[in-house]
């Protein structure tokens, strides 16, 4: 998997989501149940908006010092015996974890769900070279068995499929002969995987937050997998993208309640770790540890207007409240990061030329603002998109023709005026008994679905009735 | 208490009936009301749709237009919001900055205006029937106003409020959004229109004619019989109960 899924334009991605009621429906009640859990877990914090503005502190602070922090933290895993590797490029990414790889002669490979790994295509630089790489979220090991179906959604990765989709799966692939209980197909899961866990040689994660003054990693998972992956294995390779980093524990808590609670709406999810290279004394872990730290394109995120999208947690609050989202679901983004925070960064790390189309896909009603715990100004960003893309000439030119035009009269307070008087005669050809019945685009993707009404007479609109009403008034 | 209105361009282009009802609502509650002729639109559908140069233009017209005003109030949660936004649209600039200040702190959505300025939320209006709520999400979230409304309909005489389910989400309306993304935009409207139907309503009310317009249109396409009401014409059904409904 790359930051792209799906090299077909947006409209058919976006026709294929519409028209997959299943789809819909899981992610419509996915939404339903999370807005709820979300919302208590939020409330049972106790000043949820005052929580909100400390994480947003944290994560503005520790972008602002990130060269420091960064240091700070690969200092403190060389001295604790790990390896460090500033990546600048998704090659040199996955470049650095094939060559750890090699040296260890290791084929066969464990790795939790992480969307970093996703983004530098490690799992198809590590297939090529012949290795076997096995996804051990579950979610994910669902996707890898459908021939890698991409994810959908950030937190829940085959948020799209069904239990039967997930049997039918298992069946073909794996000869699961069981039926499509969730319990029954999650234990046969787990056993196969057992088995993956214990022969790997090397585990890969990512990282929910590094710890800069410990040297240390923090994962938050539910199923145990990231444990297992970064315990067992002799050798561990942890990747995270450049931003995701905390000063100290006690930061990691703030962030880690805000994610937990809107992630999943739990108070904490089941397994919440702190780790690290493997020091004297210690009863477990791995032999050898390895941190990636990726930047591909990140230092010109942070330079840019967009530095706020890089306060993110990944904790998907936006997708699960996201309308948009809601009705074409994750794929139809194209890219391994959908929904509102999918939409801004996507085009950051791979370009309008792709993805020009994401930041138009929002009404822009504000929800993904409202929820986001660390208060990145998401659809306010998408705004900005905008004015790039208009600035850069992006935009069709009917688009730019009619917008220049709707500037125009806007600029004027008697070309409004007069556009307001002429609005109704120049209406009449498309109009049938008071409604707008046919037109042009933009106009034809209103009234294919909607009805319209004809603009109003001059005589009868709220100008000329204004100054002539009863009991008159100050024009 | 002087109130300029600020009429926005869907009440100009076709929704007559709800300026109307805003005036002499504000009227009957003792406003003295003036209209500055050379207001514009808000600029929002420029703005939103990534034509900054092209929006600032038409509000620095709306500044200046009410530059001498007290308070300005509008039929539009979403339209008063674009004019909260302009300062930090404005930000650094020498001349405009304080004027947009100025501007957004004298600038109300109109069932604001009544609660939160004239502290009333009894306007002796008498409507009979049950009605769904739609709450914009620029009213609800950028002008951060959400209970302004239900103040003034609780008080409304004879009418019942249905609960809407998932009345948070959005209908789909979002301006340009509405006729870039027609496809998506009508399955968020086509899922609103079915809550609303749900509620067993006869009335569907908002404080956005751009919503109204959207949720109604597809309403009235699918043919279903719910009458759709601005709230200020809720609110001006006093005299006259089977007044109102020029939207729908």
């Amino acid at each position: 998997m790359s930051l792209k899924t799906d090299n077909r334009a947006f409209g058919a991605r976006t026709a294929d989501g519409i028209g997959d009621a299943f789809m819909r429906g899981a992610v419509g009640s996915a939404q339903d149940s999370l807005k709820t859990r979300r919302l208590t877990a939020a409330t049972a914090l106790g000043d949820w908006e005052a929580w909100r503005e400390l994480g947003q502190q944290i994560r503005q602070h520790t972008l602002a010092n990130l060269d420091y922090y960064l240091e700070q933290m690969a200092d403190n895993v060389e001295r604790r015996g790990g390896h460090v590797f500033f990546a600048r490029t998704k090659e040199e990414a996955s470049g650095y974890i094939l060559g750890v790889v090699k040296s260890k002669q290791a084929r066969k490979i464990v790795k939790s769900k992480s969307m970093v790994t996703e983004e530098i295509e490690m799992n198809r630089v590590l297939l090529e070279a012949g290795c076997e790489v096995i996804e051990s979220d579950l979610g994910e090991y669902i996707l890898q068995e459908d021939d890698w179906d991409p994810p959908s959604h950030i937190v829940a990765p085959a948020l799209h499929k069904n239990r039967e989709q997930i049997r039918d799966v298992f069946a073909a692939k794996l000869n699961y002969e069981g039926d499509e209980t969730p319990e029954h197909l999650a234990r046969f899961a787990r056993t196969v995987l057992r088995e993956k866990f214990l022969e790997a040689e090397i585990g890969i994660t990512g990282c929910n937050f590094a710890v800069a003054n410990l040297g240390a990693i923090n994962l938050v998972t539910n199923e145990g997998n990231g444990d297992l992956t970064a315990a067992l294995p002799p050798t561990h390779i942890a990747v995270m993208g450049m931003e995701r980093i905390v000063p100290t524990l006690e930061e990691m808590e703030v962030l880690d309640n805000l994610l937990c609670r809107s992630a999943v709406g739990q108070k904490l999810t089941s397994y919440i770790t702190v780790m690290g290279p493997r020091e004297e004394g210690d009863t477990d872990g791995p032999e050898e540890f390895h941190l990636v730290i990726v930047d591909n394109g990140r230092s010109d995120i942070l330079a840019s207007e967009f530095h706020e999208a890089l306060q993110c947690i990944r904790c998907g609050a936006c997708l699960n409240v996201c309308p948009v989202y809601r009705h074409i679901g994750g794929h139809a983004y194209g890219s391994i990061y959908p929904g509102p925070i999918g939409a801004v960064i996507t085009p950051l790390l791979g370009g309008y030329d792709d993805y020009k189309e994401l930041p138009y896909a929002s009404s822009l009603c504000g929800a993904c603002t409202d929820v986001c715990p660390v208060k990145i100004p998401l659809h306010q960003q998408l705004v900005l998109h905008r004015q790039n893309i208009v600035s850069q000439g992006r935009t069709g030119s009917v688009d730019r023709i009619q917008m220049k035009a709707v500037g125009k009269v806007l600029s004027s307070p008697a070309l409004f005026a007069g556009t307001l008087r002429l609005a109704n005669p120049m209406s009449t050809l498309l109009s049938k008994h008071g409604r707008i019945v046919r037109g042009p685009a933009p106009l034809s993707g209103w009234i294919g679905s909607r009805d319209l009404p004809q603009p109003v007479k001059k005589r009868d609109g709220f100008r000329d009735w204004y100054p002539h009403r009863e009991g008159g008034g100050h024009s | 208490m002087k109130v300029s209105i600020f009429s926005t361009c869907l009440v100009d282009l076709m929704f007559p009936g709800v300026g109307r009802s805003m005036v002499e609502v504000l009227e009957r509650l003792g406003c003295e009301t003036d209209f500055p002729a050379s207001q514009v639109c808000c600029g929002q559908p420029t703005y939103n749709s990534g034509y900054l140069e092209e929006s600032k233009q038409a509000m620095i017209n709306m500044m200046v237009a009410f530059e001498q005003s007290d308070y300005v109030v509008g039929p539009s949660g979403s339209c008063v919001a674009m004019f909260h936004e302009s300062p930090h649209i404005f930000k650094g600039d020498p001349t405009w900055e304080l004027k947009a200040i100025a501007l957004k702190n004298k600038s109300f959505e109109f069932t604001q205006f009544i609660v939160r300025v004239l502290g009333i939320t009894d306007v002796g209006a008498r409507l009979q029937g049950r009605a769904a709520y739609h709450r914009s999400c620029h009213m609800s979230r950028l002008l951060g106003e959400t209970e302004t409304p239900f103040l003034l309909l609780d008080r409304v005489d004879g009418l019942e409020l249905a609960p809407l389910a998932n009345a948070d989400n959005c209908c789909g309306f979002g301006g340009t959004f509405s006729v870039k993304m027609p496809d998506i935009s009508q399955q968020m409207a086509d899922e609103k229109s079915a809550c609303v139907v749900d509620t067993g309503a006869d009335y569907l009310i908002s404080a956005d004619m751009g919503c109204l317009m959207n949720i109604g249109g597809r309403l009235s396409r699918t043919r279903q019989e719910i009458k759709v009401m601005h709230i200020a014409e809720v609110l001006n059904c006093a005299a006259d109960p089977v007044k109102g409904g020029t939207t729908s």
